[in-house]
């Protein structure tokens, strides 16, 4: 259905181009770390309006719970005690979700036609139903996002709440957010707004308080003020400078015609082959070790 | 609190010290955040941890738990040995000069008067001296030694910076430089708020902790002030209607009193608490109070409350000692307590000594749960293992357990802790069979009349005459209580400034307490609720939010009480001319007329400022109390005293062994008998909140349980290193009542600290779980705390005990 909104501008896997008839301003989600208290509000939202439920787990010595992301946790909120040269100490809490890429890896990366698309807005989403689970959107993420469902063995991930945004809605997790740590506006918007907390941090001592837009992704639609913007990696291990892997840009660069050629010259031996040999039989136990070892 | 929630965006300095509102208040805290990003301000933290609030902290500075005190005289101590205070607001509004009595002293840890066998003080010279006239005598020069200030300046000069790390394990320069940013507020244009929670209520010197903060804020010339005020964040969403509703056993309505046991004279019982003023021209408003316990008389008995039966003031039971829940629980324990009723409320969970209180409750005859959830208390009979081992066919207590709904489920008004009253609607059904309490409780009490009518009774009248006007006599509704609240007149009432006009007539809503008399022509449930269902309807549904002043205070959004007042004492932020200290931030002004300005006056409205009324219009003297006279138990300046379960074992600010912790707390025999030491639990705990959960409910809810899904506890590292725990690794955690076992979170935010020479580790043990819900099973952690409670207030020690800890 998404896959016939005007409001697309790429979908993995289709060399048409889309209709470029309504170019819409690109939102972002701004994630002020500064003033989040770690209260995971978002999280409690996010699973209330996307109807998810976590399971119960167990506690590992920290505060991070549920302890990763999963199909279920579509954002968790990553704790780091991070010591100060002085002797003080800074407790960073750092809620990690998608970033909603401008240049998505997992776009780039996915086969599925249609599986993964990316609005006008900026907001890339999952289509589920053409998620064929091969996996190879959670190898082509700079950020370690995407998550396998242990049941329909597709792939999850933050939508930015698509559905609210589409009719002028904020996310679910900004509606909740009580400090306002969490900003939801046009990209523009947040850039200023950002400015300003950044000014209001490096009052404070935070010389290197700064936006964190990457660009090896050709910046995001969810950005983080930092209070140490020249060290993401404090930050749970926010990547420094992420881009796309080499093997995706690879896979949907040059070597993309290759690939293709190559395919069809797999599906010509096929056909041969089925007419001289006939079907081929795939036993059950063939097919098990196929996906054991397509699993992570 | 003295100011709000929103008033906190006014603040220059906000100090967050015996609460951890980021964690535990995160809706409220957004102000702080906002106080922050619009107004500059500083935020700093002291607390045993380095919390969610000290990770959004421009200074944190660390402290052992249960010293607030030795902080915060230290405090005192630096603003009055380096003329950090408001000086003119000092000398104005608050006692400073005024002169106490010869027999006043302290010494080596004890004030004057102290009775070492009954654990309380002879306070017969904790007073001001009065002259001939009944007034105080005071010394505006303030140089007279005995007066108040030369008093406080004495006393606290003892909490030096020295002491104040010798005992609160605070690096020196951490606590001056706390000491410098909050004297940055003695400036008129300057203001520091104070936010406070549990971290300070639950100590046996909780109380004092409190009052100690206040006289900072006081010296600062912080109260009254928008951006200022001493800020009580409370804990359950409604905790704050509860007292102003006189749920405690001394309390009626309002914080009207019961009377004691001796008390049968009703013109003693109201002169002795209609406060004639001790100063001249002073309003002292509490001498309305037979007014409102009149009001509140007629309300509760209507016509059977009449002139000549003194308002029904026999039907009022007469208070032998104060019922707090440590008193009950012993007396449960003792086996005189028959039945018990616990509506919204989980005491097995949620007060101190797990064991004790097991023991207590088998031997009830029955117990009554009215609740939503399916609480650990209404299961204390059964065997829940490890968590709950007890055996059942040894309890006989009856349990019955009434299903409620919750407050989602009907209408009502919550007060939250800035004292709005907010209207809220029903959003669903309840689920089941459940009823609302209010059904519950009013069918249960016209059964109980019934039985009265018919069988008779030792003392009918006070249950056969109770009014009982609702249209549904067993579902009285939330409007139909809130209009009973607010009052109403019962004769047409004139208007006291021209006798031929009529203010009110019979059967109307009156507007407000100002309205109320005490000839029995009104009615009126709660007098500080006076005003919130007028004739002009709910008030308390309004929700304009329109700020035409910028500064906050919406006197259009909900209703506050007292009289829709935002801040209390907001005459003190007006200089003795009745010009605002703070143009920037003024609330209120004299006009040459009247007072004015974007809060109602807590004043009377037409006192001139040159008659010399003072702004704590409550109080018989009419400024602030820096001396509390005989109010507080322990003393009338704070002092500091350890927990009853001391990491050090002696008291760095005296050489007293009977001064060693609070001299006047709430402890039975047995229950000292329970107090561990430190030879054998060496770490000192404390108990909180978490921001995932709300106390004992929200393990029941399944996303909550995602969120914080099994029990711990927090260890140092250093702590961590010497018993060889990892992070995940289960720990034992022993105190002399009881122990638990949780998973150890090993943490650089518990540091370890130097006091009195010794290195003191704390454990930090989080509250959240139990033997029923959706998260792990866990233990409750009041398995471990003591006994013992604040000597004003009785709140337990929930903060301050002692603990061993083992690698499980």
């Amino acid at each position: 259905m998404a896959n016939d909104s005007l409001d697309i501008i790429r979908r993995s896997a289709t060399t048409t181009q889309p209709p470029d008839e309504r170019r819409h301003l690109e939102v972002a989600k701004l994630i002020d770390v500064s003033t989040c208290i770690g209260c995971k509000a978002c999280q409690s939202a996010c699973m209330e309006w996307n109807d998810l439920r976590e399971e119960v787990d167990s506690t590992l010595g920290s505060y991070d719970n549920p302890r990763d992301l999963t199909a279920a946790s579509w954002n968790v909120i990553r704790y780091a005690e991070v010591p100060t040269g002085n002797g003080g100490l800074e407790w960073l809490m750092r809620k990690d979700n998608c970033m909603h890429c401008a240049d998505p890896g997992c776009l780039k990366a996915c086969p599925a036609p249609g599986a993964i698309v990316q609005y006008s807005n900026g907001i890339v989403d999952f289509q589920q139903e053409n998620c064929i689970g091969c996996g190879y959107c959670i190898s082509g993420c700079p950020f370690n996002i995407p998550r396998f469902g242990p049941t329909d063995h597709k792939v999850y991930k933050c939508t930015l709440c698509s559905d609210r945004v589409a009719v002028g809605l904020e996310p679910a997790c900004v509606k909740a957010c009580p400090t306002g740590a969490l900003q939801f506006g046009t990209k523009d918007q947040m850039k200023d707004y950002a400015e300003q907390r950044i000014a209001d941090l490096k009052e404070r001592g935070y010389q290197k308080a700064g936006l964190y837009d990457p660009p090896g992704v050709g910046g995001t639609h969810a950005m983080y003020v930092l209070q140490h913007a020249d060290q993401p990696s404090l930050y749970s291990g926010l990547p420094d400078d992420p881009s796309i892997s080499a093997w995706v840009s690879l896979w949907k660069g040059p070597a993309k015609p290759i690939a293709a050629a190559l395919l069809g010259l797999v599906a010509l031996g096929s056909l041969f082959h089925y007419i001289l040999k006939g079907p081929a039989d795939v036993t059950r136990e063939s097919e098990e070790a196929v996906e054991d070892e397509e699993r992570p | 609190m003295t100011n709000h929630w929103v008033d906190i965006r006014n603040a220059d300095v906000v100090l967050i010290m015996g609460g951890n509102a980021a964690e535990a208040h995160p809706c409220g805290f957004k102000w702080v955040i906002e106080a922050k990003k619009h107004n500059k301000a500083k935020l700093i933290v002291v607390d045993p941890r380095f919390n969610r609030s000290a990770a959004m902290a421009d200074f944190y500075a660390p402290i052992r738990t249960g010293t607030d005190i030795a902080f915060l005289g230290g405090v005192i101590n630096y603003l009055l040995s380096h003329d950090k205070i408001q000086h003119e607001y000092v000398k104005a509004y608050t006692d400073a000069s005024f002169l106490v009595k010869d027999g006043y002293g302290f010494d080596n840890g004890l004030f004057s008067g102290y009775q070492p066998e009954q654990r309380n003080y002879d306070k017969d010279t904790w007073h001001y001296q009065q002259g001939a006239d009944g007034y105080v005598v005071s010394d505006p020069s303030m140089q007279n030694p005995q007066c108040v200030l030369q008093l406080m300046k004495k006393h606290y000069a003892r909490y030096t910076p020295e002491l104040v790390e010798k005992t609160c394990g605070t690096p020196k320069a951490d606590f001056l430089n706390v000491c410098e940013m909050l004297a940055s507020t003695a400036a008129p244009n300057r203001t520091a708020t104070f936010m406070y929670a549990l971290g300070w209520t639950q100590h046996t010197t909780g109380s004092q902790m409190i009052r100690c903060g206040a006289l900072v804020q006081t010296l600062l010339g912080n109260i009254g002030m928008a951006g200022g005020g001493m800020n009580a964040l409370r804990g359950h969403s409604n905790i704050q209607g509860l007292t102003d509703l006189g749920l405690l056993s001394n309390l009626l309505p309002g914080y009207l009193t019961l009377p004691k046991d001796k008390e049968n004279d009703y013109r003693k019982y109201i002169d002795q608490r209609a406060k004639k003023p001790l100063r001249p021209n002073q309003l002292s408003y509490w001498q309305n109070y037979e007014k409102f316990h009149v009001s509140l008389m007629k309300s509760w008995y209507g016509d059977a409350a009449t002139k000549d039966n003194n308002w029904a003031f026999d039907f009022l039971p007469r208070l032998d000692k104060v019922h707090d829940i440590l008193q009950v629980f012993t007396d449960m324990h003792a086996g005189k307590v028959n039945g018990y009723f616990c509506q919204g409320f989980n005491p097995l969970a949620a007060i101190p000594n797990k064991a004790k209180l097991t023991e207590a409750m088998a031997r009830l005859k029955y117990l009554v749960v009215i609740d939503p959830l399916a609480t650990e208390t209404s299961e204390f009979w059964q065997n829940h293992g490890e968590h709950h081992d007890v055996d059942p066919a040894k309890i006989q207590t009856a349990v019955f357990r009434l299903p409620c709904n919750c407050f989602a489920e009907e209408n009502g008004s919550l007060t939250n802790s800035g004292r709005w009253l907010q209207w809220h609607w029903k959003g669903a059904e309840g689920p089941g069979e459940s009823k609302s309490d209010i059904e519950i409780m009013a069918t249960l009490f016209t059964r109980l009349r019934d039985l009265y009518r018919t069988q008779g009774g030792a003392f009918p009248d006070p249950i056969l005459k109770l009014t009982w006007p609702y249209k549904v006599p067993n579902f009285p509704s939330a409007e139909e209580i809130a209009m009973e609240y607010n009052g109403k007149a019962l004769a047409d009432l004139a208007d006291p400034a021209d006798k031929t006009k009529v203010l009110r007539k019979a059967g109307e809503q009156l507007d407000g307490f100002a309205q109320l008399k005490d000839d029995g022509t009104t009615a009126c449930g709660c007098w500080l609720f006076s005003g919130s269902w007028t004739q002009a309807g709910n008030q308390m549904a309004r929700r304009d939010n329109s700020d035409p002043y910028d500064n906050g205070q919406t006197v259009n959004w909900a209703w506050s009480w007292p009289a829709n007042r935002r801040i209390m004492y907001n005459r003190a932020s007006a200089d003795p001319s009745g010009k605002p200290w703070n143009d920037k931030k003024k609330q209120i002004w004299w006009s040459g007329q009247k007072w004015v300005g974007s809060d109602v006056p807590d004043y009377k409205p037409d006192a001139a400022p040159d008659v010399g009324m003072g702004p704590f219009i409550m109080n018989p003297e009419g400024v602030a109390r820096l001396f509390g006279v005989d109010q507080m138990q322990e003393g009338p300046f704070p002092e500091h005293y350890e927990p009853f379960e001391t990491p050090i074992g002696t008291n760095p600010m005296n050489t007293n062994p009977q001064a060693v912790s609070n001299p006047a707390a709430r402890v039975f025999k047995e229950d000292l008998a329970a107090m561990g030491t430190s030879k054998d639990f060496p770490y000192a705990a404390t108990s909180y909140r978490l921001t995932e959960h709300f106390h004992y409910w929200t393990k029941h809810c399944r996303i909550n349980a995602a969120l914080q899904p099994e029990q711990f506890v927090e260890i140092g590292e250093d702590l961590a290193n010497e018993k060889g725990v990892k992070p995940g690794d289960k720990v034992k955690v022993t105190s002399k009542r009881g122990q638990i076992v949780a998973v150890a979170v090993v943490t650089k935010r518990l540091r370890t600290l130097t006091v009195d020479g010794k290195k003191v580790h704390h454990v930090g043990i989080p509250i959240h779980w139990g033997f029923k819900g959706l998260t792990k099973p866990g233990y409750l952690a009041n398995t471990l705390t003591p006994f013992v409670g604040d000597a004003n207030a009785q709140t337990p020690e929930f903060k301050s005990f002692l603990v061993n800890v083992e690698k499980a």
